[in-house]
C-alpha cells in the first residue's frame, strides 16, 4: 500500500507544479514506483514540464467518468519505467470532478505504487478540496515573500482542519544573495510563522526554467543546485536525515554533494 | 415618578433630543412620550427636526427599538437622528478566562466571549476577538480585538507584539510602519482617553488596581 503526497501552495506561481514533477523524478530515481497525478484540471501543467504532453490519451476526468480505467489513462514516463503520471484534463473545470471521484482514484493507485504524488491547483476551492481528498500527506511549497507566506499560512490552517495531520513545508526559490542583505525573507522566519516541520529549502536555479520549457525535471541533472536540494527532500521523505544544504558556500556545496553521490 | 417625567426634551443646535427614563417600564416609557408628542403637537409640526434619542442605560431589543420609532412617526417632522444607550461596560469581573491552545492561521477567526488566554501565535491574516481581555502567549502577528462588545478597559498583552491591528471597543489602531527594535519585554496595548498605547506588562498594576489585589500582604 503506497503512501499519497498533495504538493499544495494556496498562492500561484510558487512551484507546485515544478516540486511534483522534480519530487516524483527523483523518488523514482532512488528506485520508488511513483505515480504523479496532475488534479489542475482545465490548466494541466504536470505533462509539459515532465515533457509527456504528446502521450495523453485520457485523463482523470475519463477515469472519473467511467470512461476507462485507471491503468489506460497513466502516462509512463519516458526516462524510468516505474514513474507514471495521470494527466488532468484540459477541457474541462474543477467542479466536473468531486472529491469522492478523486479519492476512489488514488485510493486504487496506492495498491500499485509506492508514492502517488498529487499536484494541486492554486488557490482553497474545489479544486484544493478535490486534490487533498485523497492525500495522506502534505507538502506546502512557498517562496521567501510575504504574500506566499500569508497564502502557505491559510493552507496549514485548513490542511490541520482536514484528514491530514501535520504538513511539512518546502521554501522554493530562495535567493541567497537577497536573503544574506536582509532583501528577502529568513528561513527562520518563515519557519516561525509557519510553525510546520521544515522539509527542504530550493534555491532559485536558471536550470529549472530551462529544464520546465524542455520537458526534462531539474532533477535529472546533478550539477544543477535545485536539482541536489530536491533529491535532499526526495531521501527525507524515504526517511533519511540529510542535512539543510548550506546556502552561501556555492563551491564547497558541490564537491561536497558529489562526494556524496560518489561522483566526486 | 410624581415629580419627574419620563420624557424630557431638550433643544439643542442640531434638533431636539429626548432624554428617556431608564427606571420605569417601556411600556409607561411610551405612553409618556406619545402623551407628550401629542401635547406638543402644534410645535411640532412644520419644518423637519432632528432628534436624538437618549435611552440612558436602558438596553433595548430590536421589536422595542421599533415601537419607540413608530411612536416617534405618528409625527411626521420628526426625524430620528440616532438611538443611543449608554455603553454599560459588560460585567467581566466574574468571566471566565478560556484558555486556547494552537496557532490562530491566516482566515481564522478566534471569537469568545470574556477573557481570552492563548497558547501560541496570531498569524498575519488571523483574528482573535473577545469582550474581555486577550493575552497571547507567543507571537501576536494578526489582528486582535479586546472589548469587543464596548468594553474601554479591556486589554491587549502578547509576548511578542507585532500585531497587523489593534482594535480594543471601537478604536482602531495599527502600529507605526516601522518597528524600532524587538522588545524583550511583553507588552500590552490598552486605551488611555480613547487612544491606544501600548507599554510593557510590567506598568499594567499601574492603570489597572484590580490586578494588584491578587497579591499578598
Amino acid at each position: 500500500m503506497g503512501e499519497a503526497i498533495v504538493v499544495t501552495s494556496g498562492k500561484g506561481g510558487v512551484g507546485k507544479t515544478t516540486t511534483s514533477a522534480n519530487l516524483g523524478t527523483a523518488l523514482a530515481l532512488m528506485g520508488k514506483k511513483v505515480c504523479m497525478v496532475d488534479t489542475d484540471i482545465g490548466l494541466r501543467n504536470l505533462d509539459v514540464v515532465m515533457g509527456l504532453e504528446n502521450r495523453i490519451i485520457y485523463d482523470l476526468i475519463d477515469v472519473a467518468e467511467g470512461r476507462c480505467r485507471v491503468n489506460q489513462a497513466l502516462v509512463k514516463d519516458k526516462r524510468f519505467d516505474e514513474l507514471y503520471m495521470l494527466p488532468a484534463a484540459q477541457t474541462k473545470d474543477k467542479n466536473d470532478v468531486s472529491p469522492e471521484q478523486v479519492r476512489q482514484i488514488v485510493e486504487s493507485l496506492k495498491l500499485d505504487f509506492d508514492y502517488i504524488v498529487i499536484d494541486c491547483p492554486a488557490g482553497i476551492e474545489q479544486g484544493f478540496r478535490n486534490a487533498i481528498a485523497g492525500a495522506d500527506k502534505a507538502i506546502v511549497v512557498t517562496t521567501p515573500e510575504n504574500a506566499a507566506v500569508r497564502d502557505a499560512d491559510r493552507v496549514i490552517g485548513l490542511l490541520e482542519k482536514s484528514h491530514i495531520a501535520s504538513p511539512k513545508l518546502i521554501i522554493n526559490r530562495i535567493r541567497p544573495g537577497l536573503v544574506k542583505n536582509g532583501d528577502m525573507l529568513e528561513i527562520d522566519d518563515i519557519c516561525q510563522v509557519l510553525a510546520i516541520d521544515l522539509l527542504g529549502i530550493v534555491p532559485d536555479d536558471e536550470q529549472v526554467i530551462k529544464a520546465a520549457n524542455s520537458g526534462e525535471p531539474t532533477v535529472m541533472n546533478p550539477s544543477s543546485r535545485a536539482a541536489i536540494a530536491y533529491r535532499n527532500i526526495a531521501r527525507r521523505i524515504l526517511g533519511e536525515t540529510v542535512p539543510l544544504m548550506p546556502l552561501d558556500q556555492k563551491t564547497g556545496v558541490f564537491s561536497k554533494v558529489k562526494k556524496f553521490f560518489g561522483m566526486g | 415618578m410624581a415629580g419627574k417625567s419620563p420624557v424630557t426634551i431638550k433643544g439643542v443646535k442640531e434638533g431636539l433630543v429626548f432624554l428617556l427614563d431608564d427606571q420605569c417600564s417601556f411600556d409607561e416609557l411610551l405612553q409618556e412620550l406619545d402623551a407628550k408628542l401629542a401635547k406638543h403637537e402644534q410645535h411640532l409640526i412644520g419644518p423637519i427636526i432632528h432628534i436624538f434619542v437618549k435611552l440612558g442605560s436602558r438596553q433595548l431589543q430590536e421589536d422595542e427599538l421599533e415601537q419607540l420609532r413608530q411612536t416617534f412617526r405618528k409625527q411626521g417632522n420628526l426625524v430620528i437622528q440616532s438611538i443611543e444607550s449608554d455603553a454599560h461596560p459588560p460585567d467581566l469581573a466574574g468571566a471566565a478566562l478560556m484558555t486556547h491552545t494552537g496557532i490562530v492561521r491566516s482566515g481564522q477567526t478566534l471569537e469568545y466571549r470574556g477573557h481570552l488566554l492563548l497558547l501560541g501565535d496570531v498569524n498575519p491574516g488571523g483574528i482573535v476577538r473577545c469582550t474581555g481581555d486577550i493575552y497571547v502567549l507567543g507571537s501576536l502577528r494578526g489582528i486582535a480585538h479586546a472589548g469587543s462588545e464596548g468594553d474601554e478597559c479591556a486589554i491587549i498583552a502578547a509576548s511578542y507584539m507585532r500585531p497587523t491591528q489593534l482594535r480594543i471597543a471601537d478604536v482602531i489602531s495599527r502600529p507605526p510602519d516601522e518597528w524600532v527594535s524587538p522588545e524583550p519585554w511583553m507588552e500590552y496595548a490598552f486605551l488611555r482617553e480613547g487612544r491606544m498605547e501600548i507599554d510593557k506588562l510590567s506598568s499594567l498594576g499601574r492603570h489597572r488596581l484590580a490586578v494588584k489585589e491578587f497579591k499578598g500582604v
